[in-house]
C-alpha cells in the first residue's frame, strides 16, 4: 500500500492551559475530498492551524507525503504541498484581485533581487507566464471579470472565492479549506461545491472543515467526525450518517443531513 | 495612470529638474534643490519599508549617517588602536570608494537590524530602530578617535567623477552637484520601482496586508523583510555618502531624530506606497523651509508645518499622491460606469 498523503497521529495541542485537541489521529490519501467535522469548539481550526504550521502541537507526528513536517514554518510547509484557506476571509485587500492571484503564484516563481533589478530575460518571461496562470485561475473561480477590482470592493461570496482560489493558485497537492461555504446563500454554496469538485478533477486533494452538512454528505469521500479534542468516527458518508455515537454527540438526536433535504 | 504615460511623465519630470541649472542658474536655488534631494532620496528608501512592507522605522537616520560616516571616514583613511595592541588602518581612498563603502556598511548594518527585529514586529519593531538610531550617535560621540566625537570630521572631500576625456573631475560647482544628486536620485526611483514592480515587491506588500495569509501561500516573511531592509538601508546609505561629500563636516548629529522625522513627514504627506509619494513630500518638505525663511520665523514655521501635517492626516490620510491618482481614476470610473452597469444587464 502506498503511503497516505497526510497522516496525523495522536495530536495533541495545548493552548494556554486548555487542550483544544486531545488526541487526534487521521490521515488523507491522494485524491480524496476529506471532511472534517465536529461541533464547535471541537479543534478543528486548531487541528487545521496544528498541521499547516500555524500552532505546533505538544505531542503526535504530522506527516505529509512521508515526511514529519512538525516544526516546520507555514511558509516552508506550503512550499511542501500543503496550502490552507482561512476561516475568516483572508484576502489581500487593498490589492487588485489579479495581483491577489499573481502574489497566490508567488511559490512558481524563481526570481530574485538581481532579475528584479536588471529585468532580466527570464524573470519576464517568468513574469509573463505567471501573469497567464493568474488569469486562468480567476477564470478558473468566475472572477476573471472582476480582476481590475480592488479585492475587498468584491461581494462577500465573491471574496470567499477569492480566498479559496488564493490557496488553490500554486497547484498544492493537498488543499485545506476552512469552511470554505460560511456565509454563504444555497446557490453559492452549490457553487463553492462544484469548484471543490473541479478542484479534485484537477488533481488536488482535498481536506475540509465545513458546517453545511449536506454539503459534506454530498462532496466527501471520507468524513472524519471531531469531538471535544477526540476523534468518534472516521469512514464514508453513508457509515457516518448512521453512526449512532456521531448522531448523539453532533445532533442531539436527529439523523445526520436530514434536515437539509430540502435545500 | 496608464502604462504608456506614467513612465513618459517620469521622464519629462526628471528631464525638467535636470535642466533646471540652465533654466535658473541661481547657486542658492540649487543648494535648496541639493540638499532637498539628498532627502527625497532618503525617503524614497524609507518608503520602501514603511509603504510597501508596512514597517515604520524610526531610526532611518540611522542608515543615513552610516553612510556618511563611512564614506567620510573611507576618503579621510583612519588609524585607530582595536585593543590587544593591534591597530586598524586605512589610508584615504578615492571618493567613489567611500560612496560604496557607504551603501556597503548601511546595506550590512540594515541586514543586522532587519535579521533582529523582524523577529518583534510592530510597536517593538520601532523602538528598537529608534534605539538603533541612539546607540550609533553615543558611539559617534564617545569615540573619539575615531570620528573626532562632537569636534566633528572636518575637510571631507568633495565628490569626484571620472568624465570621459577629463579624466577624474572634482565637482565642486552647485550644477555638478545637483546634477548628481539628481542621478543617484533616479537611480534609487528605478531600483525601488523594480522591486515594487517584481515577485519581490508583491510579497512585500502582501507581508503588508496580510501576513498570514502571506505565508500560507508561501511567501517567506523574513526574508522577504531582510531583503527590503538591505535595499532600504543601503540606498540610505548612499544619501548618506552625498550628504557628507556635498556638506563636507559631518558630525554626530546626522542621527538626530529629527532626520529620521524629516523623512517619515515626506513619505506619509507624499503617500507611502506610492513610487512618487517621497518624491512629492520630498520636494514640498525640503522647499518648503527656505522659501518660508523670509517670510516668516523658524518659530512659526515648525508651527505651520505642524498645522500643515494634522490638516493633510485629516483630509487626505492617505497622502497628496493617492489622492491625486484617486481623483483620476474616479473620473474614469464614473466615465465607464454606465457601459459596465449595461453589460452586467446584459449578463
Amino acid at each position: 500500500m502506498t503511503v497516505p498523503l497526510l497522516q496525523v497521529e495522536h495530536v495533541m495541542v495545548q493552548i494556554g492551559g486548555l487542550v483544544a485537541v486531545s488526541d487526534l489521529s487521521f490521515m488523507v490519501n491522494e485524491g480524496e475530498v476529506v471532511s472534517l467535522i465536529g461541533p464547535n469548539g471541537a479543534g478543528k481550526t486548531t487541528a487545521f492551524n496544528a498541521i499547516t504550521g500555524y500552532m505546533r502541537p505538544r505531542r503526535g507526528a504530522v506527516r505529509f507525503a512521508g515526511r514529519d513536517i512538525i516544526g516546520l514554518s507555514p511558509e516552508r510547509i506550503a512550499a511542501l504541498g500543503l496550502v490552507r484557506s482561512f476561516q475568516r476571509t483572508s484576502i489581500f485587500g487593498a490589492c487588485t484581485v489579479f495581483d491577489n492571484a499573481l502574489t497566490a503564484l508567488h511559490l512558481r516563481g524563481r526570481s530574485g533581487l538581481l532579475g528584479a533589478f536588471l529585468a532580466l530575460p527570464g524573470t519576464r518571461r517568468e513574469e509573463a507566464l505567471l501573469r497567464g496562470e493568474a488569469m486562468a485561475m480567476l477564470d478558473f473561480v468566475g472572477l476573471a471579470a472582476r480582476a481590475g477590482l480592488r479585492a475587498d470592493s468584491l461581494a462577500y461570496g465573491e471574496q470567499r472565492r477569492l480566498g479559496i482560489a488564493l490557496a488553490a493558485a500554486a497547484t498544492p497537492r493537498l488543499l485545506l479549506l476552512d469552511e470554505p461555504a460560511a456565509g454563504l446563500n444555497p446557490s453559492e454554496t452549490a457553487e463553492c461545491m462544484a469548484l471543490i469538485r473541479q478542484l479534485r478533477d484537477r488533481g488536488t486533494t482535498v481536506l475540509l472543515v465545513e458546517h453545511d452538512m449536506a454539503m459534506v454528505m454530498r462532496i466527501s469521500d471520507r468524513v472524519v467526525v471531531l469531538n471535544q479534542g477526540r476523534i468518534i468516527a472516521d469512514g464514508p458518508p453513508e457509515t457516518i450518517r448512521q453512526d449512532p455515537e456521531v448522531i448523539r454527540a453532533y445532533l442531539g438526536g436527529a439523523p445526520l443531513g436530514g434536515h437539509h433535504a430540502a435545500a | 495612470m496608464s502604462a504608456v504615460l506614467a513612465p513618459l511623465l517620469g521622464w519629462s519630470f526628471a528631464a525638467a529638474m535636470a535642466s533646471v541649472p540652465f533654466l535658473f542658474p541661481d547657486p542658492y536655488l540649487l543648494a535648496v534643490l541639493t540638499s532637498a534631494g539628498i532627502f527625497i532620496i532618503g525617503a524614497i528608501s524609507l518608503n520602501l519599508l514603511l509603504g510597501y512592507t508596512g514597517q515604520l522605522s524610526l531610526g532611518h537616520a540611522a542608515f543615513f549617517g552610516l553612510g556618511a560616516y563611512a564614506s567620510a571616514l573611507a576618503t579621510l583613511g583612519f588609524d585607530i588602536a582595536i585593543g590587544f595592541g593591534l591597530r586598524l588602518r586605512l589610508d584615504p581612498q578615492p571618493v567613489w570608494v567611500g560612496f560604496l563603502s557607504a551603501v556597503v556598511v548601511a546595506g550590512l548594518f540594515g541586514w543586522l537590524l532587519g535579521r533582529l527585529a523582524f523577529r518583534v514586529r510592530g510597536a517593538y519593531f520601532v523602538i528598537i530602530t529608534i534605539c538603533f538610531a541612539q546607540v550609533l550617535r553615543m558611539v559617534s560621540l564617545n569615540w573619539v578617535e575615531l570620528t573626532q566625537g562632537p569636534m566633528a570630521l572636518t575637510g571631507i572631500p568633495p565628490f569626484a567623477l571620472w568624465l570621459p576625456g577629463q579624466g577624474v573631475v572634482e565637482l565642486t560647482s552647485k550644477p555638478q552637484t545637483y546634477w548628481l544628486v539628481l542621478g543617484v536620485a533616479v537611480l534609487a526611483f528605478l531600483i525601488v520601482r523594480q522591486i515594487v514592480r517584481s515577485r519581490i515587491g508583491r510579497a512585500l506588500v502582501a507581508l503588508r496586508e496580510n501576513e498570514t495569509l502571506a505565508r500560507s501561500v508561501g511567501i517567506r516573511v523574513t526574508h522577504y523583510l531582510v531583503i527590503a531592509t538591505v535595499v532600504s538601508a543601503g540606498i540610505a546609505g548612499a544619501a548618506g555618502s552625498l550628504f557628507a561629500h556635498y556638506v563636507r563636516i559631518i558630525d554626530p548629529d546626522v542621527f538626530l531624530f529629527i532626520y529620521t522625522v524629516t523623512m517619515v513627514i515626506m513619505v506619509v504627506t507624499g503617500g507611502k506606497g506610492t513610487l512618487w509619494g517621497p518624491v512629492v513630500g520630498g520636494l514640498i518638505f525640503g522647499l518648503l523651509p527656505d522659501m518660508l525663511r523670509g517670510a516668516a520665523r523658524p518659530e512659526a514655521q515648525w508651527i505651520a508645518y505642524g498645522l500643515a501635517m494634522i490638516l493633510l492626516v485629516m483630509f487626505l490620510p492617505r497622502g497628496i499622491v493617492p489622492a491625486f491618482t484617486g481623483l483620476l481614476a474616479g473620473r474614469r470610473a464614473r466615465v465607464v460606469l454606465p457601459a459596465a452597469a449595461a453589460r452586467e444587464a446584459a449578463e
